[in-house]
């Protein structure tokens, strides 16, 4: 009888964001849509009661179903049977629970029987369901790849594939190869045009997540004898029509219920999406930032799971006569992980609000021509939204590991065994800052929002609202520690080596991404009472990280960089 | 074939999370401090439903309740779950009803209805653990009853197969249609709510809630008329006024009582074997064991 949402006032209070009315009143064209839809909103405040209730149900099957299922999804997993995946019986449940629900395609317009959410509502969802089963996440969140359908398909091809994916059918994202992980351009699997116009596809392809999915969206060199990025195209493969095989799925040490497929293609017909050439110079990046969205989505699921779990067992584990959550080292660790969670949480929303408004004057603009101001404003958005999505997707799933590392510290002993959800939530974890672009990968993308000041820009306009009196205090200090960031970046930014500043990329990004988070928190504390502690726990932390980072770039000697490097 | 359900459902209060202030002085329960819930057996007995009808396109589902006029908000409960519509028989004389009241006015409202292929209900309600409403329905109308289902087999050629838990075992019986099927706890769970028809038919509304809504909910009524969902009343189901409510109900609830269980009775034993096997002897010659 466990309810994800309403357990969880935080979320509310993320939904009802300000800027939200904006977003749904663009999204919903001023609510035309009512005339021709019996189920879409009448105006803001129906939409609000409509997604409310919509993660109501999310929240009840999560927390009644799929939750309980983790476990056993976790021992059966997926395995393989002549080249088709099974999945573990649980996930066969959970996915009938969420296409009874109708909580695939949501993010998708109502033509084609999506329930055209924003994307802010729809990561709410992944949110919740990765508190419920991280693995179980990424089966039901690859229907975010129907976005990139939304964005570059034809006409048709979005009537036939969409429509399928919102009555439930599954997708998946076919783009790593044995010899092209991070490195994409390298990608080999070989697409050949026939006579008739049609495209088939012969290789190999590795670590594809739900690689037996219904619908996939497959990246493939269509232009012989090339060897970059710009000979490859994206394909809509539909397994309807066969030629893909599941080789073998992965032993991975967590999200097992999340099949992880190698994917033999021969002759497999497929269809072209979009134009050629552009499959992972435009397509590819556009998915990617999706699905780092989820990524950080994902992310903060499990750290609120991993707090959750923290905290319980801490009210219940006595020693030396007491809780042990009564003790300083303990509470200190739980207050630390809250203000990870809430900073993470407030920045995936805050990402995904800048996200929606410039995907939707995308969208407008494909009707009429936006006028200078909206064109304006969606390029502001739409970069800030690049910017913070590294940050979400890096900073995130490193709190979110680092939660589930606490996590079991607190369970002491009982934590190192298989009896508390803490030791699968620690496996589960770890996968959130490796794929879809590691850490390391998420401070490359984010490194030249450092350098052309995209964030120092975005703090200023944090830095200009202004906060109650209690708060003042706190907004000094982000304003001090933003001083420091612009120092570091000035010092970095005057040594022409590119080696250093690769070496102090890390630094700087989590310098930006402290003080946003410090920012958000604040603004949140500002709102809500409730955020006030996490919004000074997280401004100690943030304080402390920030002038690590400034000292040590100050203190460091750019020809020092010779001394890390390892043969 | 397309079928005409009905699926009969009760509000109950959520008697499965007590509090401390559930029951009053006298007794009786605090309604106000229990939440109303759907009957969960009902909720059972309502995915059988939606099952036919999945089975059956073009079947419709009708949930009838009789209660108080806030019961409408299980019939909205259902019609996100897929039902299409629902009744409420709702009167201050059916008040005070016992289930020999409750199921002969049930059993007027499904007169009423009309035509229909098969009723379903929960084994019984939480609040009064009786499981004696479906069968009288089914008397009532005279026709066949299955009790305890699990799960419609099948339903064909005029006749439903049903499987049916008994205490030790199951047992799969068939019976003609129309009849009356009560559902098992033990049956699969409810599907969870429509997203699309949550928001669909979130304002759906009954007269009683109508009249209390804004100008602006009112005309949308109008202009969606699935909107409107049916209050019934004692007369429009031309019931016997001697047969409802309190003057239709022979059961008369003397006095309520708060009964704690003592530990009275109980015995210490040691551990020695000549008591283990006196105990056991003791167990088996009254039938406890053995």
């Amino acid at each position: 009888m466990a309810n994800f949402y309403t357990d969880n006032p935080d979320l509310k209070h993320h939904l009802t964001h300000p800027l939200m009315e904006k977003i749904v009143a663009l999204k919903e064209r001023n609510y035309t849509d009512a005339e021709k839809y019996d189920y879409a909103p009448l105006n803001y405040e129906d939409a609000q009661d409509s997604y409310d209730k919509v993660l109501e149900i999310v929240g009840e099957i999560c927390g009644d179903i799929i939750a309980p299922n983790a476990e056993d999804v976790d021992h059966q997993g997926p395995h393989v049977e002549n080249g088709r995946v099974i999945y573990a019986d649980k996930t066969v449940e959970n996915l009938e629970a969420c296409r009874k629900a109708g909580l695939m395609g949501m993010a998708m317009p109502r033509r084609f029987g999506g329930l055209n959410f924003p994307i802010t509502p729809y990561i709410m969802a992944a949110d919740i369901v990765s508190r419920a089963d991280t693995g179980f996440e990424n089966l039901w969140g690859l229907q975010d790849c129907a976005e990139t359908i939304y964005e570059f398909a034809d006409d048709d091809q979005k009537q036939r594939y969409i429509s399928r994916v919102c009555q439930g059918e599954t997708m998946s994202m076919d783009l790593t190869e044995p010899d092209a992980g991070s490195d994409l351009q390298s990608v080999m699997l070989k697409a050949t045009e026939q006579p008739d116009g049609t495209w088939v596809l012969n290789g190999v392809k590795r670590f594809i997540t739900n690689g037996d999915s219904d619908i996939h969206l497959v990246l493939a060199r269509s232009e012989a004898g090339s060897k970059d990025g710009r000979g490859l195209s994206m394909f809509i493969y539909d397994k309807r029509n066969g030629g893909v095989n599941v080789r073998r799925i992965e032993n991975k040490m967590g999200i097992k219920g999340s099949p992880t497929c190698e994917l033999v293609y021969k002759n497999a017909k497929a269809e072209l999406c979009g134009s050629r050439r552009m499959g992972l110079i435009k397509y590819v990046m556009a998915l990617m930032n999706g699905a780092r969205l989820g990524i950080a989505a994902q992310s903060v699921g499990v750290s609120e799971l991993a707090y959750r779990e923290a905290l319980a067992y801490a009210k219940d584990r006595k020693q030396f006569g007491k809780s042990i959550i009564e003790f300083p080292a303990v509470y200190e660790m739980l207050s630390v992980m809250k203000a990870k969670l809430d900073a993470s949480r407030s920045l995936l929303y805050e990402c995904a609000r800048f996200v929606d408004i410039y995907k939707v004057y995308d969208d407008i603009a494909k009707e009429r021509t936006l006028t200078p101001e909206e064109r304006k404003e969606s390029k502001m958005y739409s970069r800030f939204a690049d910017a913070l999505t590294p940050l979400a997707k890096g900073m995130g799933s490193e709190y979110c590991n680092q939660n589930a590392y606490d996590c079991i510290q607190i369970h002491g002993g009982s934590g190192f065994m298989k009896d508390y959800a803490c030791e699968r939530i620690y496996r589960d974890a770890r996968i959130t800052s490796i794929y879809e672009g590691t850490t390391q990968l998420q401070v490359v993308a984010a490194i030249r929002h450092v350098t052309t000041g995209t964030y120092l820009n975005l703090i200023q306009q944090y830095q200009a609202n202004e906060v109650k009196p209690e708060l003042q205090d706190l907004k000094n200090r982000l304003a001090a520690m933003t001083e420091r960031y612009a120092k570091a970046v000035e010092t970095v930014g005057k040594v022409d080596d590119a080696a250093y500043g690769d070496f102090m990329a890390r630094r700087l990004v989590e310098m930006a991404g402290c003080i946003v988070m410090g920012h958000l928190l604040l603004l949140d504390a500002n709102r809500n009472d409730s955020f006030k502690r996490s919004a000074e726990v997280y401004a100690n932390l943030a304080q402390a990280e920030v002038t690590k980072h400034s000292d040590f770039i100050a203190n460091f000697n750019p020809a020092e960089v010779a001394i890390y490097k390892v043969d | 074939m397309s079928l005409n359900i009905i699926v009969l459902a009760k509000q109950v209060p959520d008697t499965r999370n007590v509090g401390k202030d559930a029951m009053k002085e006298d007794g009786t329960i605090n309604r106000a401090a229990l939440p109303a819930i759907f009957n969960p057996e009902d909720l059972n007995a309502l995915e059988q439903a939606l099952r036919l009808k999945d089975a059956n396109p073009g079947s419709t589902i009708t949930l009838l309740t009789m209660g108080l006029p806030r019961a409408s908000e299980i019939i909205r409960e259902a019609i996100y779950r897929g039902a299409d519509n629902g009744i409420v028989l709702t009167d201050r004389v059916l008040g005070g009803a016992d289930t020999l009241a409750t199921s002969y006015s049930l059993a007027q409202a499904v007169k009423k209805f009309g035509k229909y292929d098969i009723i379903l209900g929960g084994r019984q309600a939480i609040d009064g653990d009786t499981a004696q409403v479906g069968p009288q329905i089914a008397e009532k109308l005279g026709i066949p009853q299955i009790t305890y289902a699990e799960e419609i087999l099948d339903l064909k050629d005029g006749y439903v197969t049903v499987k049916r838990r008994l205490e030790n075992g199951v047992e799969t019986v068939k019976a003609p249609l129309p009849c009356v099927v009560t559902v098992n706890g033990s049956a699969a769970d409810c599907r969870p709510r429509n997203a699309m028809r949550v928001q669909k038919y979130k304002y759906a509304a009954s007269p009683s809630e109508a009249a209390k809504l804004s100008d602006e909910r009112k005309e949308l009524l109008e202009k969606r008329p699935y909107l409107k969902l049916q209050e019934w009343s004692a007369a429009f189901v031309d019931a016997d006024p001697e047969q409802i409510g309190l003057p239709g109900s022979p059961t008369k609830v003397k006095a309520i009582e708060n009964v704690v269980f003592t530990a009275k009775e109980s015995r210490q034993l040691d551990d020695s074997d000549a008591q283990i096997e006196e105990l056991i002897k003791e167990l088996i010659a009254n039938h406890t064991i053995g």
